[in-house]
């Protein structure tokens, strides 16, 4: 995992509710076997209506976007994190987050911030003319002017973030603990094991 | 001193936890993973540039259907049909090599067993009671039907899974959705879920593992039971459950992947503990009255967007939230409908019934019982009928329901997830409506500008005589 810890620059006043990740991502661009190019289908729908906020020129590269309640709801696509870092942006700030999409985004180091609706409106407000800083270390999402707003986030993924630490390579390191735990599971439970061999050898 | 009451997901979340980190993350065992090959190409591609191994590939079984045609897939010779999309046949061509790299069991596109990821794992007995179950899919949740707890995952947990069989978790809250009193005629499990997404909203179960309780889920099928915990995701819970019970050992008994002979018995006695303790305690409760619920359809873009057949599409002031107000005034733009319009009136030019929420034999049955003996109205342009899986298909064929679905008008496909998400070729047309089995009305879902009516099978199959969205207790019993 690439390491995370301040994000500054515009930020991208969607405002959207219920942004799901058919929207983030249509299901006609899942169709690829690489993680890279998906930025092109990237909230295809809404680019394509005039006036939308993405065709602003000053929010072209713009790291950061700021939605409504439940980002990220519908679809476990991983396409949709991968589509949006594609096109630049590294951290999404919204009211709430559906499970899977804030999982997905902490894996490919985004950062999913989640703040009060009145914090998010006030965002919303002073992304069409100025910058935003999420500084993650101190879980604090400032503006040019006085605005402080503090954010909580899970202790374990901050820390991954900002060491950059990758999960699988942690997990596997627990490899005794997960051996022991398989032990002892094939003793009291040792029909969960190779269930294939039933289907093959039929009793 | 008695331990404290636990509920159902306590008891399977307590039974697999392998470590517990001092900050709450716990180190969480998967007895099943089902793959995929739209969520899993880049994570063996990842495995393999790190050059790490699946851990336990006995537990992992593959399958396509996301990507593949539900066109014939061979020719009258036998051999195998080629897929005409470049990309799409790549994809598949990628599981189909990597499931045997890895050592992992593959169903391949014309195997008999090919099916819906979420139809194949319970009807194979891969998917069992009390078990943790992960694959690359949101629907993952519908395995919660058997008493698994079940969810979907992302691909760089999917790697996650496949390298070490385990994933890192923070515990969920729990909710109880608990329905009393009894489904009246021609209402189905499809419109229990929609109704109950309706009253707790898109992001009401969001952080939580639903448990459905009560007399309606215990004299559920295990077809219906699948179909509720599915749609679980589209309350925002990533995982849905039901215990399991006499219904469902039955279900279970003899299937390939099933324990047999004494590790049945086992298993059995180790399902029927799991049951929620008297007296323990859920972080919300939800009570639905089981007479309140109609046939249901969704009117707009969002599955909480729902209301009785009988019912008229809302006006969007009727909302005391403003941005539901504004979400509701573009969905209404979007699906082109105006306030005040009764369902009833609302035409549909295609039907689909398919998809891991309603494809199973019992959906297909509720389906022909209102197709038989009538013919798809001349307004509807396309119908579709996609079984779950080879299984089911074979199993309608002998019960002849193929040919009331044909001889109504409805072409009858291979097995796949088809027009629910349409990846593969089967899509509605920008502009048109269609009345779908599936779980989703997103913007774009079902094809760049479609319009998606979420129904219950039987719901479509009157959708498809009438040409409109219509309640089917009007067509039973004449």
């Amino acid at each position: 995992m690439k390491q995370v810890s301040t994000i500054s620059g515009r930020a991208i006043p969607l405002g959207l509710k219920n942004v799901d990740t058919d929207v983030i991502i249509p299901a006609h661009w899942l169709k690829t076997v690489s993680r890279e190019g998906l930025g092109k289908g990237a909230f295809e729908s809404i680019r394509q209506t005039p006036g939308n906020p993405f065709d602003v020129e000053d929010f072209a590269g713009a790291p950061i976007l700021i939605a409504g309640d439940n980002f990220g709801c519908g679809s476990s696509r991983e396409h949709a994190a991968w589509a949006m870092l594609d096109m630049g942006l590294t951290a999404v700030i919204a009211p709430s987050f559906s499970d899977i999409f804030s999982g997905n985004a902490f894996k490919n180091g985004i950062l999913a911030v989640e703040l009060p609706q009145e914090q998010v409106d006030r965002l919303l407000e002073v992304a069409k003319d100025h910058p935003i800083t999420i500084d993650l270390e101190n879980q604090v999402v400032t503006t040019p002017f006085q605005d402080r707003f503090a954010f909580e986030v899970d202790p374990f993924r901050k820390h991954c973030l900002l060491n950059g630490l990758d999960e699988i390579g942690l997990t596997l390191e627990r490899d005794a603990s997960i051996a022991k735990y398989e032990e002892t599971r094939a003793a009291s439970l040792p029909w969960l094991d190779a269930p294939h061999k039933k289907r093959r050898e039929p009793a | 001193m008695a331990s404290k009451p636990r509920t159902l997901y306590e008891k399977i979340w307590d039974a697999h936890v392998v470590e517990r980190q001092d900050d709450g993350t716990c180190l969480v065992y998967i007895d099943r993973h089902l793959v995929h090959e739209v969520t899993s190409p880049q994570a063996f591609e990842a495995l393999r540039i790190a050059g790490r191994t699946v851990r336990r590939p006995d537990l992992t079984l593959a399958v396509p259907d996301h990507n593949l045609p539900t066109t014939p897939r061979l020719a009258s010779d036998g051999s195998r049909l080629p897929i005409a999309d470049k990309q799409s046949a790549a994809q598949l061509a990628a599981l189909e090599a990597n499931a045997p790299a890895f050592g992992i069991d593959y169903i391949d596109a014309v195997a008999p067993e090919q099916g819906i990821v979420h139809v194949v794992g319970p009807e194979q007995g891969f998917s069992l009671p009390g078990t943790t179950i992960v694959c690359g899919d949101s629907h993952t949740a519908a395995h919660g039907g058997i008493g698994a707890l079940a969810f979907g995952i992302g691909t760089s947990e999917v790697e996650h899974v496949l390298a070490t069989q385990t994933l890192l978790l923070r515990p969920s809250k729990t909710m109880e959705v608990r329905v009393e009193g009894e489904l009246g005629p021609g209402v189905t499990p499809k419109d229990l879920i929609l109704h109950i997404i309706g009253v707790i909203g898109t992001a009401g179960g969001t952080g939580h593992v639903i448990e459905y309780r009560g007399p309606v889920f215990e004299q559920m099928s295990v077809e219906g039971r699948l179909t509720v915990c599915n749609m679980s995701i589209e309350g925002g819970a990533r995982a849905g459950l039901i215990a399991p019970d006499e219904t469902v050992f039955e279900y279970l008994k003899g299937r390939p992947y099933a324990p047999s002979g004494e590790a049945w018995t086992d298993a059995v006695e180790w399902w029927r503990s799991l049951a929620t303790d008297e007296g323990a305690s859920f972080d919300k409760s939800v009570f639905i009255d089981a007479a309140d619920v109609e046939p249901t359809v969704s009117w707009g873009t969002s599955p909480e967007d729902v209301v009785a057949i009988g019912g008229a599409v809302p006006s969007p002031d009727s909302f005391a939230d403003p941005s539901k107000q504004e979400a509701a005034r573009k969905s209404l733009d979007y699906m082109g409908l105006a306030p005040g319009t009764p369902l009833e009136e609302v035409e549909v030019e295609n039907i689909f019934i398919g998809s891991c929420t309603n494809s199973r034999i019992e959906d297909l049955r509720a389906a022909a019982a209102v197709l038989e003996g009538r013919k798809k109205a001349a307004n509807v342009r396309w119908a579709i009928a996609v079984p779950g899986s080879g299984l089911v298909k074979r199993q309608a064929e002998e019960e002849g329901l193929d040919r009331i679905f044909t001889d109504a008008g409805f072409e009858w496909r291979e097995p796949g997830c088809s027009a629910c998400l349409a990846m593969n070729p089967d899509k509605v047309p920008p502009g048109e409506r269609c009345a779908s089995t599936s779980n989703r009305n997103f913007v774009g879902r079902q094809g760049p500008g479609s319009r998606t009516h979420l129904l219950s099978p039987a719901m479509a199959a009157a959708a498809a005589v009438t040409g409109r969205l219509t309640d089917v207790r009007k067509l039973m019993g004449e």
